[in-house]
């Protein structure tokens, strides 16, 4: 079917199988490869975008019922050289080693500061309960967020 | 010379590309006109094929083929360590499929899509066989023989040919059966490979875009399994989503996709799925039947060990760790007279076992540091005491252990000291009594363990070049093969350090055969201690080339000329004539020369660092769960480099730790069927699972490497999961509880309580299987501690 | 990963989506797609056609009108979870919502798919079993309006007809004390057991996630406390007529002494 949606601020009309995930839409049609795939279970987050501003798992989304919602992808974050200040905070916190979960991590995040009443320690650990990370230990990305959070403040 | 980075947090130079999505793994290249890969697996732990029918898979829209073991013409040969020559694996099953999940045909297809629809369409007649992936099961006499001509399932094994008891003269003698279980590396990326075919006049045959940590040994396999000419084949990573010891090897199914290309001559890639990864790339795994001697005074008098290693169904590499560094390192940092330790490897219907981080050590620590908490509660002796009073002393390094390791130095009690300063421990006990005294249904657990381990083991030396280039930029290439661990930057700084330049000139190049000519890779925490000392030296020539160049342009003489803050050289005390490094390239490349050195840095042996962790969880009396609420690691890697990436590795290692203490467990029934083969049901913990982290260093530097630096990658794990699981045990030991097995599960934790409450606590030990009596004599290695850890 | 082929169909109104499913007994009803996109990518269903009733106008909202608080079923769990009106007026709904899966899951799946799916390992459908809700199920005939109680038949099984679309859930108000608990071993996990409970007067009502094939009432537990038995002999009476499942998370011994402890926790945290 065709279908009409933006990503990344730009309108994108292509025709899809039916059956596409948003995900395989996002790397194999748009050539968007920061979205990750981690797992086939929508357990792990890898796949995370911002749907209408909302964290979603693009593995478990048709690309067919992405259409007409916007898409923000980790390649829609930095404006320029200028990195969003979620993605700095990442960096200056050492908040990522591999960096495979880092794309899904990063907008998670963004997500839910976006969503949070009260960022503590634990509302951050307890808002990325399906986001997966082999390398950090979580340490240094909780760490991240708060700094993030605190910097907006 | 400038102010050196060394020793500084210095942010990582790779992370902007990273952060963006702009970094390229193995699934996001671009390659044209690519064929996509699927499996057809065994849907059985073991099974007979009796006829496979393709037909109907063959003409599905988009499939360009399927192939059985028939027609992919790569014949079986020696499986995994190679250590049994009766145990052989071809990539896709000749006749027998002996785990869930072994390779039975494979799909070739336009489109993934397709190639996966059209694995539902071939169609496998199998006779299904007994299985077995119990350790202790899998060595009774009357067991399901995974190789029936092998006539039992043990792959290989040694017993000490000594009778000596090592118990003997004991006033206190502690013994447990523990579970060591089986753990999936899992990294976020799972397997990934892309094969191109060269076209004629290309330099290469074959070009293997793959995700691994050791490009060179997969080259090697390669080229030795399809006797390839090594000139005409290059394996290359681009960025790799961790490998944690899971990415080492050439695997059944890149074997596949490489024989696939040159059947085809097309170019071909296979992404491993997770419900894929968790039934192939699996852990470690051992059963323990351990006991330990003490006096009275809490003096360890020795050790006995007989350990059951599962090698999974084709004998891999992770049964033998029991054989390997669990034996080489069974000694810890304590002075025991005495040790004895047989091991037997079992095969097992599950998927073949590989080195998973710690690969082995933690499996010797977790078994010893049980044992220390066991005998601490017998003896009436703190715990941290007990350990204190049997380290080794710095006066005995350099030391050779009972069983052979020659450890270089080490300051145990400083780091125990350390950490029990940081977890203000006696005020933690006080808490514990009060909660004790209170009947609270919330008690807290404190665990400490102390261990020492071994890293750069047996893998010989590794190779680094730097080459200065008439731009002013330099260039790395090292056959260390990172996978997150922050090595462009740590590597860069070194050089950075030595020649003045600035680290953004500095381009790093690693995992690429075509432009490292040799390398042991990135396994056993082997990398900057390795790699980062041939780079150093590697530098350190370089800047000598300089001086001498300087030298002849300045008209002075070589050993007074030095870099400067500007990255320039010249003589001390005259800053104004100094001379750039892009002149001196350039100089060089008029000359017909490069400002370029490579190295091959091999040291004298293997470090071993070490350290003392602190746990603290709470256990809920009622369910039987365990938050882990504290975690406090003193690690000692000698001399650190950058505290950002040594403080990342302890942070990865202690959650890895603790999540195998509390919650993985990659299980099987007992018809031997997987029942976690997805992330919905292998449990890694997420941020809102475990707690900040509590981690500090001593710094004690090993004299074998120009850095001073030790391995990081692996010691948290070591230290962190015998420390929680000791904390589960002690948060309820006052209940007369004695051991509980890992993964301590709330349900585990539960019936050890009421077991306890009952008046029966749970039996820790049993007698061993019979296995264990007629194992051959243990031969002695030519060199001790050669065994390849990772 | 991939799920098999299958026919994308967009109605715009539950008529046309009735019209649809009738017609092809294969076909799937898919609303935010969280339960059965991944059983579809794990090639454990293959639906010939999938009848997305997403775009459907009006079926999202909260709204209360004679002490009924009802929700469209397409009405996500993240909103369900922090609907004021909820708080207000059904609070043991808002915080059951908030305890399924994870903010992604939330942000998509809907109440209504969730208790369509009839998990009962699910939290949403034990809550509103507690809550005495009513599932209002539209066909080609029309509509009729099903008690919670008579709604979960078996195992992944409801009262939902092959040709019927749940477009409602009415729950009763219910301002009186409440507890939830959900044991699990990771934040993002299935319960391994769950318990809503909803405090009315003196009585209260209690179900149970993942105790059964289906969710249940925990009736003894029930009875007892409206005969004024103290709370711990209640709950201990809560897994009588229970039939939990042995499996890698829990066998079924600890799955009822799980039930006693958390029913006992949200009878408490109820009031009582």
């Amino acid at each position: 079917m065709e279908i009409t949606l933006s990503v990344n601020d730009e309108t994108i009309r292509r025709d899809v199988e039916d059956r596409t995930l948003l995900v395989f839409f996002l790397r194999e049609t748009l050539e968007l490869t920061g979205t990750k795939i981690g797992c086939d279970t929508t357990s792990c987050g890898a796949c995370t975008v911002l749907l209408n501003g909302q964290s979603v798992k693009s593995c478990t989304v048709l690309a067919a019922q992405a259409d007409g919602c916007d898409i923000i992808t980790i390649e829609g974050l930095a404006d320029g050289d200028q990195l969003h200040p979620m993605q700095e905070a990442f960096r200056e916190n050492h908040g990522l080693q591999c960096g495979y979960c880092t794309p899904g991590m990063v907008l998670a995040s963004i997500s839910l500061l976006a969503e949070l009443d009260e960022v503590t320690e634990a509302s951050v650990r307890n808002g990325l309960e399906g986001n997966l990370c082999r390398c950090t230990g979580y340490h240094n990305i909780v760490k991240a967020v708060l700094a993030a959070a605190e910097a907006a403040s | 010379m400038p102010g050196s980075l060394l020793g500084n947090a210095v942010r990582r130079v790779e992370d902007p590309e990273l952060l963006v999505g702009d970094a390229r793994y193995v699934d996001d290249l671009p390659i044209d006109a690519l064929l996509h890969l699927s499996f057809v697996r065994s849907p059985y732990p073991h099974a007979k094929i009796v006829s496979i029918d393709v037909d109907a898979a063959r003409s599905m829209p988009g499939v360009v083929a399927v192939y059985t073991f028939a027609d992919l013409g790569v014949a079986s040969s020696a499986s995994g360590m190679g250590m049994n020559p009766k145990v052989q694996r071809a990539p896709l099953v000749e006749d027998e499929a002996r785990f869930a999940g072994d390779t039975v045909a494979v799909v070739v297809a336009e489109r993934l899509a397709q190639a996966v629809d059209a694995t539902e369409a071939v169609e496998v007649d199998y006779d299904v066989l007994p299985a077995v992936a119990d350790l202790d099961a899998a060595m009774a006499i009357d067991a399901p023989l995974v190789f029936a001509e092998l006539g039992s399932n043990l792959y290989t094994g040694s017993r000490e040919p000594s009778d000596e008891d090592p118990m003997a003269g004991a006033d206190v003698v502690v013994r447990g059966r523990f579970e060591n279980q089986r753990v999936a590396v899992a990294p976020m990326e799972g397997n990934a490979i892309a094969v191109v075919p060269g076209g004629i006049g290309d330099e290469f045959d074959l070009t293997v875009h793959v995700a691994t940590q050791m490009p060179h040994r997969l080259k090697d396999a390669a080229v030795a399994l399809f006797g390839l000419d090594p000139a005409r084949i290059r394996v290359v990573s681009p960025f790799v989503g961790g490998g944690f010891g899971g990415k080492t090897g050439l695997c059944a199914e890149f074997a596949t996709a490489i024989a696939v290309v040159r059947l085809l001559g097309r170019p071909v890639k296979w992404i491993e799925t997770r419900s894929e990864n968790l039934v192939g790339m699996d852990g470690r795994s051992q059963v323990q039947y351990v006991e330990m001697g003490f006096r009275s005074s809490g003096e360890i008098v020795g050790l006995r060990g007989r350990v059951i290693g599962d090698s999974g169904a084709y004998g891999g590499f992770g049964g033998f760790l029991a054989m390997g560094p669990t034996r080489n390192m069974a000694q810890g940092p304590y002075k025991i007279p005495k040790i004895r330790f047989d091991v037997a490897v079992a095969l097992t219907n599950t998927s073949m076992t590989g080195a998973f981080r710690g690969a082995g050590r933690p499996e010797a620590t977790a078994m010893l540091e049980r044992l220390m908490d066991m005998g601490a509660d017998d003896l009436g002796i703190d715990p941290a005491e007990l350990r204190r009073m049997n380290f080794l002393t710095p006066d005995q390094f350099p030391y050779t252990t009972v069983t052979g390791m020659l450890y270089d130095c080490g300051e145990y009690e400083r780091a125990l000291d350390a950490a029990l300063a940081a977890a203000d421990y006696a005020t933690l006990r006080k808490e514990q009594a009060v909660r004790r005294e209170r009947g609270d249904r919330l008690q807290l657990g404190i665990g400490v363990s102390s261990y020492v381990e071994i890293t750069a083991g047996g893998t010989g030396g590794e190779f680094g070049a730097v080459e200065v280039h008439p731009d002013g930029t330099a260039t790395i290439r090292v056959g260390t093969a990172g996978s997150g661990q922050g090595h462009a930057t740590s590597f860069s700084m070194i050089v950075a350090d030595r020649l003045g330049l600035p680290l953004e000139s500095i381009k790093f190049v690693q995992s690429d055969t075509a432009q490292v000519p040799r390398g042991g890779g990135t396994v056993g925490s082997r990398s900057l201690q390795l790699g980062g000392s041939a780079i150093s030296d590697a530098a350190k020539l370089v800047l000598d080339m300089g001086r001498e160049l300087a030298a002849e342009l300045l008209e002075a003489d070589p050993a007074d000329v030095v870099v400067n803050d500007e990255g320039s050289l010249g003589v001390v005390g005259v800053p104004a004539r100094a001379i750039p490094w892009s002149k001196l390239a350039a100089l060089s490349a008029e000359r017909g020369e490069t400002l370029a050195a490579g190295v091959d840095f091999t040291p004298p042996g293997a470090t071993f660092p070490f350290g003392s962790h602190v746990s603290l969880v709470e256990v809920d009396l009622d369910t039987g769960k365990v938050t882990p609420i504290r975690h406090i690691a003193v690690d000692d890697a000698g001399r650190i480099l950058n505290p950002l990436l040594v403080t990342g590795q302890q942070h990865g290692g202690i959650a890895q730790g603790m999540a195998q203490a509390l919650w993985e467990h990659l299980a099987y029934d007992e018809e031997a069927n997987p029942v976690t083969g997805t992330f919905a049901t292998y449990g890694i913990p997420s941020a809102a699972e475990v707690p900040s982290y509590e981690a500090s260093n001593t710094e004690t530097p090993t004299a074998y490497n120009p850095l001073g630096a030790k391995g990081i990658g692996e010691s948290g794990t070591i230290g962190a999961t015998p420390s929680v699981q000791n904390a589960v045990v002690d948060a309820l030991s006052y209940l007369g509880v004695r051991h509980v097995d890992m993964p301590c599960t709330p349900e585990r934790v539960w019936r050890a309580i009421v077991a306890a409450k009952s008046g029966a606590p749970e039996e820790p030990w049993r007698e061993p299987p019979a296995i264990f009596k007629t194992l051959p004599d243990r031969v002695e290695r030519a060199r001790p501690g050669d065994e390849e850890t990772h | 990963m991939i799920p098999p082929a299958f026919t994308y169909l967009r109605p715009t109104s539950v008529e046309e989506a009735i019209a649809l499913i009738a017609a092809d007994e294969d076909a799937k009803v898919l609303a935010g797609g969280h339960s059965l996109l991944p059983i579809m990518k794990l090639r454990l269903a293959a639906p010939t056609a999938l009848v997305d009733i997403g775009r459907i106008e009006g079926l999202s909202y909260v709204r209360e009108a004679a002490d009924v608080v009802s929700i469209g079923a397409l009405t996500r769990h993240h909103d369900v979870a922090t609907s004021s009106l909820l708080a207000e007026l059904v609070p043991l709904l808002a915080e059951a919502a908030s305890f399924v899966g994870d903010p992604q899951v939330r942000h998509r799946g809907t109440i209504g798919g969730s208790i369509v799916h009839g998990d009962p390992a699910s939290d949403l459908p034990a809550a509103i079993l507690a809550l005495d809700a009513s599932l209002v199920l539209v066909g080609p005939t029309g509509t009729r309006v099903v008690p919670a109680s008579q709604f979960f038949l078996g195992f992944l099984e409801t009262a939902t007809a092959p040709d019927e679309i749940l477009t409602e859930i009415q729950v009763p108000v219910a301002t009186g004390g409440f507890g939830f608990e959900k044991f699990t071993r990771r934040a993002q996990d299935w319960a391994i057991v769950g318990v809503a409970c909803q405090r009315r007067g003196d009585d209260v009502a209690v179900a149970l996630v993942n105790m059964a094939p289906t969710p249940v009432r925990a009736s003894a537990t029930e009875a007892a406390i409206s005969a004024g038995q103290g709370l711990d002999a209640a709950a201990a009476l809560s897994h009588e007529g229970t039939d939990p499942v042995s499996d890698q998370s829990a066998s079924s011994e600890y799955r009822r002494h799980l039930a006693h402890v958390l029913t006992a926790r949200a009878l408490a945290k109820a009031g009582f």
